[in-house]
């Protein structure tokens, strides 16, 4: 299609009519975003904010896009959050899960992924257990790839829908301290999460015992302790993690109980410290074992907001995205 | 390229007096009618109405901004994809009379987009349309406009700039000639 190619008046400052891109045509992992990258997506994110609060939930923008969704690893959430904010686009989805698929027939996960952009999918959004999965698709398909969890490697939307409600929680994440608690080393959320904090400014510290943390995470710039009171003494905000046993090989830890005595965030530790601190948690939670009820739904606690920003954070990402993919 | 004033600052107020007798004309008090200026250059003049109106119905005029980004039809087909302006409608549009406002009337497409996304926010009663600048015989869509501030003849490849007093210091409508 021809272009416009009218000269603007260069007296006339046409701010808001700000055309920005993303620097990246995936979403592969927070480490390649910039700093204005995320800043566009949170910009865009509070219009669809405003847009989910409407009577009217729904924009047209995305009617001529097909998305699959590729769980190959179990979801709620994420998957649920994903289809949704693909619906308030108006694209047209489709839901593939790795349990009733030809995978188990011995198909490659190329394969796989070409035979769905065959029927015209534009955009794949992909959960996979393996670390590294989303890139590797990137570089065998042509289509626009968006990582919703790879492995133990990083899950971009969650780090950002995180940021994005401390942002609207606290005013900026600038000069913040966070302190992520639990299995950092299984977990893809801690690393995106890392990346994302010291991308916007926020200083971050991890929490756990010493087999959950691995032993070189100092080089990524991050404070380790393995003293729950000391870490919510120094921090504005705690990003508590779930146990992920289901990645867990071996024993990293005697029993739940006593990983609870340890690590749980519960209402008498923080009574001791006498500030309010802001609760995240990306779910699925484990009450009684990571955080207590009483704290994961007391009024610090913005875990449901966590849910409701993730729905509108990824819309942001779909709909800039989507603006790069050639329709002739 | 060449410009040439269409309105100074003092026919821009002038226009904006007589609009707001032509609206008050079909309004009365503004209680069953809002102002909705279309981002984001819709937004000086939906203000500018609404004050002048506040001052002549002694009433108060339930004014919104709208943003029809994720309406347009032409998504996909820019080199990179538009970041949104602010929407703010904290009122209900159910069964109120909503008017558009916008400052420059070209090819329709705006309105058309403003007219999908205004109806995410309820039914409303009616819905009219009110610009500073009609550009004649230049639209795409068969959409017209209820209040005209001013009529000019143009061809495609003119451009129509309106200059605010609040961003550039003075009020001027300038319309510029590739020639």
């Amino acid at each position: 299609m021809a272009r416009r190619t009218w000269e603007r008046p260069n007296i006339v400052v046409f701010t808001n009519l700000n055309m920005k891109e993303l620097s990246i045509s995936h979403l592969l992992g927070i480490k390649d975003l910039t700093k204005s990258d995320i800043d566009v997506i949170f910009k865009t994110a509070d219009s669809f904010k405003e847009v989910i609060n409407r009577p009217i939930k729904k924009v047209p923008t995305l009617r001529d896009i097909t998305i699959a969704n590729l769980f190959f690893e179990n979801s709620t959430r994420t998957k649920l959050s994903f289809e949704l904010a693909e619906k308030r686009l108006s694209a047209d989805i489709v839901n593939f899960t790795a349990g009733n698929s030809s995978l188990k027939k011995g198909e490659t996960l190329v394969d796989t992924a070409n035979n769905i952009l065959s029927m015209k999918v534009d955009i794949l959004v992909m959960r996979h257990p393996h670390s590294g999965a989303a890139k590797f698709l990137a570089e065998k398909t042509n289509t626009v790839i968006i990582n919703a969890g790879d492995g133990t490697h990083e899950h971009p939307t969650q780090a950002l829908l995180d940021c994005y409600s401390i942002k609207e929680k606290l005013g900026e994440v600038k000069g913040k301290k966070v302190v992520l608690i639990g299995d950092i080393k299984h977990s893809r959320v801690a690393l995106s999460n890392i990346f994302a904090l010291q991308k916007l400014g926020a200083k971050v510290m991890v929490c756990g015992p010493t087999t959950l943390i691995p032993k070189y995470i100092k080089e990524l710039g991050v404070e380790v302790s393995h003293d729950i009171e000391k870490a919510l003494k120094w921090c504005d905000v705690a990003n508590v993690l779930r146990i992920q046993l289901e990645r867990q090989d071996i024993q990293y830890f005697p029993s739940i109980r006593e990983y609870s005595q340890q690590f749980q965030v519960n209402k008498e530790i923080l009574q001791n410290i006498k500030k309010p601190i802001t609760i995240l948690h990306p779910g699925p939670i484990n009450r009684g074992v990571e955080i207590t009820s009483e704290i994961a739904d007391s009024e610090n606690s913005i875990i449901l907001n966590q849910v409701e920003n993730g729905v509108a954070v990824r819309m942001a990402i779909i709909y800039l995205l989507a603006g790069s993919i050639n329709r002739s | 390229m060449k410009s040439t004033e269409i309105l100074n600052s003092l026919q821009v107020s002038l226009t904006i007096n007589r609009l707001c007798s032509q609206l008050i004309e079909n309004h009365h008090d503004f209680s069953e009618s809002v102002l909705i200026g279309l981002q984001p250059n819709g937004i000086f003049l939906s203000n500018r109405l609404k004050n002048c109106l506040e001052n002549s119905i002694n009433n108060k005029v339930l004014t919104g901004s709208l943003d029809i980004t994720f309406f347009r039809d032409d998504f996909g087909r820019k080199d990179k994809p538009l970041i949104p302006s602010v929407t703010n409608i904290d009122f209900s549009i159910e069964n109120k009379k909503v008017i558009l406002i916008d400052d420059v009337f070209f090819t329709g497409r705006t309105v058309r987009s403003a007219l999908d996304a205004v109806m995410t926010f309820g039914r409303p009663l009616s819905v009219e349309f009110l610009t500073l600048i009609e550009r004649r015989f230049v639209q795409n869509l068969p959409i017209r406009a209820d209040y005209i501030g001013k009529s000019i003849d143009t061809i495609k490849e003119e451009k129509v700039t309106v200059l605010w007093q609040e961003e550039h210091g003075k009020d001027q409508i300038l319309l510029y000639s590739p020639i």
